[in-house]
């Protein structure tokens, strides 16, 4: 998560639970490319259908509400979005996010004035959203020291890798 | 400064200092996930390069969501758990022997007052009810778990709730959590912790207990505490896998926030469409007509939700037009429930009773709605398409309500279809 990137924006509301961006019945697969064709079905059935490569969802407060299904940043990812943008996350979410290594930006201001269509420029390094089409220009909060270190080592799976390594040598 | 309960739970298991806010690396009791989140937890524990499980007697997997098998995708991804949880000698049980694993794990003691429980299940806060700061993690945190045996806990601030008063009988566990999340929202909490207590839990049954701590994460907190008392400490001692300490809260701990109820006042209520928070009192629904009721899931499948439910509709029929379908969390709560004549109860009025699993209450199966059906469901998420057709309706209430509601045909108080004394008479109130 390091490169500046730039999309259309896809715009929902509060609460969106985790049941809505990937419904039950798809999580018979943890595959990101086939839970991907069904991202959002069940709020928004034509999304993956109107959507393109790049763009982001942006939405409400308390995004990925509910069941702590790792397949719902992951049907995201799949479905060829480049990151989220909310007023804020729900716990498990967050976490699951960072895990799996799908940008997430927490930013009321962002996601209050971005609307569906809108042109969204990240960058993450310099911790800026910018509303294109608006023109305006968002300041997110960076993240705790500790989960900096997990993103910077390229996720949890990573992280955890070399923790036993590291513990393997003291051995 | 004091400690809250999940403060000292915390501290009590990293070497940091455990202040409000603080990010502390954390020893884990017991880490768990289920046949929807294992197969991806053993494929990333397998990236991780992780040889085996940090303790076998620590690490679970159980089949409880598609279970037994719904179909043959289902099949396969059980499978590949199966295979895993055997490679690594860990605790698995199957189908017959296992139950919806937030009942089943409390049941068999391995879930204790005074633990850190991390499952790959959002509901695995159920554990609250211990008094152990048990959460919902996905796939990939489990497997790290399973790894290491630690995890990353933020310390939360403390929602600190209080119920006074004296409950009538007519008002369960889940009549409570669904008046405090229709209080403070479905993020009233979120990245808090609840923690709940008064004179007015001093009796409350621990099932009733597991309820409420079940909805927790429906109000967006991490977990849902109860301060351990003689009624947690008996549970306990009674079923524990191993040994235990139960951790308390300072008497000046420093809560972000108080909510206080007075359960004398209180009554029956209902989460309405489409939102766990939708809460208004049952007499205040307007008596919509439904087409299933669902009486389980790891909120309300207990031995009491189903005792009561089987109290309500004996003698009476399921209305013509309606599809019951009683679920007991366990095997445990499914042979005690066989003995004591209330399983025949249900199918005499016409219910059906399946075998523990979650099923209907993920969309799983047994039990799906079509377009336009709506339900009365005793489980936690009424979610758009939580149950099956994103046109489907989804009403949430206790295992009282309905009963009563499968027995009219209609969202009932069962203060309506029942005399003051039937509630007076119920075990535990």
């Amino acid at each position: 998560m390091t490169k500046a990137f730039s999309g259309k924006a896809w715009k929902y509301g509060d609460h969106i639970d985790t049941d809505v961006i990937i419904p039950a019945r798809y999580l018979v697969s943890s595959d990101e490319t086939v839970l991907g064709k069904y991202c959002m079905e069940d709020i928004d059935k034509d999304f993956v259908r109107n959507m393109s490569k790049g763009d982001m969802i942006v939405a409400g407060d308390n995004f990925g509400c509910g069941s702590s299904r790792e397949h719902a940043p992951l049907a995201i990812k799949g479905a060829g979005c480049s990151c989220v943008i909310a007023a804020s996350f729900a716990r498990i979410f967050y976490r699951n996010s960072i895990n799996v290594g799908l940008p997430i930006f927490e930013c009321p201001e962002a996601a209050a004035s971005i609307e569906t269509g809108d042109e969204v420029a990240v960058d993450p390094i310099a911790g800026t959203i910018e509303n294109r089409t608006k023109g305006m220009t968002f300041r997110v909060a960076p993240f705790a020291p500790f989960l900096q270190e997990l993103i910077s080592a390229g996720g949890l799976i990573p992280y955890a890798r070399r923790r036993l390594e590291e513990r393997r040598k003291g051995a | 400064m004091g400690r809250t309960l999940v403060s000292a739970i915390i501290a009590a298991h990293s070497s940091q200092k455990a202040m409000e806010g603080e990010i502390c690396q954390v020893k884990v009791d017991f880490a768990f996930a289920n046949d929807i989140t294992g197969a991806p937890a053993a494929e990333s524990f397998r990236e991780m390069g992780a040889d085996r499980v940090f303790d076998r007697e620590r690490c679970a997997l159980l089949p409880d969501h598609f279970t037994p098998n719904k179909d043959i995708a289902s099949a396969e991804q059980t499978k590949k758990g199966k295979e895993f949880a055997r490679e690594q000698g860990m605790l698995y049980w199957e189908v017959g022997r296992v139950g919806i694993e937030h009942a089943f794990l409390p049941e068999k003691g391995y879930i204790l007052p005074g633990d850190i429980v991390l499952g790959a299940d959002s509901h695995t806060c159920t554990g609250g009810a211990l008094g152990a700061l048990s959460t919902g993690v996905g796939s990939t945190d489990l497997a790290a778990v399973w790894a290491l045996g630690e995890t990353w806990l933020k310390v939360p601030p403390t929602v600190r709730v209080d119920f006074r008063g004296k409950r009538p009988g007519w008002v369960t566990g889940k009549d409570m959590i669904l008046s405090l999340i229709g209080r403070i929202s479905v993020q009233g909490a979120r990245y808090m912790a609840l923690e709940f207590g008064g004179e007015g839990i001093e009796n409350l049954p621990m099932d009733d207990r597991f309820t409420i701590a079940n909805m927790a994460v429906e109000a967006g907190a991490k977990t849902g505490v109860f301060v351990p008392d003689e009624k947690t400490l008996e549970y306990a001692r009674s079923r524990a896998a191993r040994e235990f300490t139960p951790r308390y809260p300072d008497s000046d701990a420093p809560y972000a926030r108080r909510e206080i109820f007075d359960l004398d006042g209180m009554g029956p209520v209902a989460a309405m469409p489409h939102s766990p928070d939708n809460v208004k009192p049952v007499r205040e629904c307007g008596s919509p007509e439904i087409d299933q009721v669902f009486i389980g899931a790891c909120t309300n499948g207990r031995f009491r939700d189903i005792e009561t439910a089987a109290k309500l509709m004996e003698g009476k029929k399921v209305a013509p037009n309606v599809r019951c379908i009683v679920i007991p969390a366990s095997y445990e709560v499914y042979n005690a429930a066989m003995d004591k004549g209330y399983l025949r109860i249900f199918t005499e009025a016409g219910a059906a009773v399946c075998t523990p699993t979650c099923g209907p209450c993920l969309g799983g199966h047994m039990g799906i709605l079509a377009a336009g059906e709506r339900c009365v469901s005793t489980s936690n998420r009424n979610f758009v398409g939580r149950m099956g057709s994103p046109k489907s309706e989804l009403i949430l209430a206790s295992p009282l309500t309905a009963a009563a509601s499968a027995v009219t045909g209609r969202l009932t108080d069962p203060r309506d279809v029942m005399p003051e004394e039937f509630f007076r008479n119920l075990e535990g109130n």
